[in-house]
């Protein structure tokens, strides 16, 4: 599965900003149609992005297009952008299922590889986070759930804080409907783009509670969040331990593993495989730094 | 479409960007004005791209002022595209092929 720490927004009508974007490290760039862009400015930002996607190396990041509502701009994004090849679309606002496959439908028309562009639906109303299990089960194009906290929580009419407790339901509701459809959880952005110790801990937060990535809205929070979803060097040692004592059962012919005198189960090592499969993928395994 | 209808604008003087106004013109010639912070490097060869965009697109009859920050090339071409589509003398759906 794709690595999604971190992604990205950038402003779809800045061409500065755009041309940089592949600079920064993030797992995926998010080039923005929608709320950075003047409603009189979409059809110059959508030109920008297209020719942006055609001609900018964003290098290891994944190349992922915030596009207007389906309701407004979007059925008018859809067939300029997507001919140019992004990895993926990021929907805005879904509400339901139906509206993931109506988008899916459109991209099918326009896309050169059939099934190549995937989505990402952004969940930002009550009604959303009602809908979420049946959103993130709706189009084989669905990557992941990500979460827009802003919006929700105007909708809900709650004051939107920094600790986040007005949105711990949210959260919770949208890890565990991504995780029941197989597909990730991406968190909300922190605004603060100044409070880093506000970050790591909101970050910390939400990886507690199962998100895989984080939204970002500034290059700056990019090295504080891969720092908190990467495996620390404590996970990456017990996990070691984990998959050895699997490994000493099969060798003794025991069904049955044990780590300090307690069984190891499927679920531990699961989490232990995928500890080791990240930390692999990062380049953080001792003896197997790459040259 | 092919010709220029109304003035139009696309761009901004931020830097990196291009602001580009075309504007209707008798016949069917191109009037080319360039202003640009790398005229001395570059200027025959952002010249020579709005050209190459304009033939592209079949575009005759306007007059072009750009007045250039230092715009890449996709730049560029994304706002020229979209002042001839403000326009009126493409239609998006050539914008897209």
């Amino acid at each position: 599965m794709k690595l999604r720490r971190s992604m990205l927004f950038m402003p779809g009508n800045n061409p500065a900003m755009l041309q940089n974007g592949g600079v920064f490290g993030a797992d995926s760039v998010i080039l923005d149609l929608e709320d950075a862009v003047a409603p009189n400015e979409k059809d110059a930002a959508r030109l920008l992005v297209a020719e942006a996607l055609k001609t900018v190396d964003y290098g290891e990041s994944e190349k992922i297009v915030r596009i207007n509502p389906m309701d407004t701009f979007g059925k008018q994004d859809i067939p300029v952008i997507v001919p140019c090849g992004p990895d993926a679309l990021l929907v805005p606002k879904v509400q339901s299922a139906q509206e993931v496959k109506e988008v899916s439908a459109l991209v099918g028309q326009y896309e050169k590889s059939p099934g190549s562009i995937k989505l990402v639906a952004l969940i930002e109303t009550p009604q959303g986070i009602a809908e979420a299990y049946n959103i993130a089960r709706a189009d084989k194009r669905l990557v992941a759930l990500a979460l827009g906290a802003e919006d929700y929580t105007a909708f809900l009419g709650a004051k939107r804080t920094k600790e986040g407790e007005e949105i711990y339901s949210a959260r919770a509701a949208l890890v565990n409907a991504a995780a029941a459809a197989g597909i990730q959880s991406i968190d909300t952005p922190f605004t603060d783009a100044n409070d880093d110790e506000g970050l790591n801990e909101d970050t910390l937060k939400a990886k507690e509670l199962g998100f895989k990535g984080k939204l970002a809205i500034n290059p700056r929070q990019i090295d504080i969040i891969h720092d908190v979803f990467n495996p620390s060097e404590h996970d990456i040692n017990w996990a070691e331990r984990v998959l050895e004592a699997i490994k000493r059962a099969e060798e003794e012919g025991s069904g049955v593993a044990s780590l300090n005198g307690k069984m190891v189960d499927a679920p531990i090592a699961n989490r232990a495989r995928t500890i080791m499969h990240l930390a692999d993928k990062l380049g953080l395994v001792r003896g197997n730094e790459h040259e | 479409m092919d010709k220029v209808l109304k003035t139009a604008q696309a761009g901004t003087l931020e830097s990196s960007d291009i602001v580009v106004t075309v504007a209707p013109c008798d016949g069917d010639g191109v009037n080319l004005e360039l202003e640009s912070i790398v005229y001395e490097q570059y200027g025959e060869v952002i010249k020579k791209l709005i050209y190459a965009i304009l033939r592209e697109h079949g575009v005759k009859g306007v007059h072009i002022k750009a007045v250039d920050r230092g715009a890449l090339d996709c730049t560029i071409k994304a706002r020229v595209l979209c002042a001839l589509m403000r326009a009126g003398a493409i239609n998006s759906e050539e914008v897209a092929l």
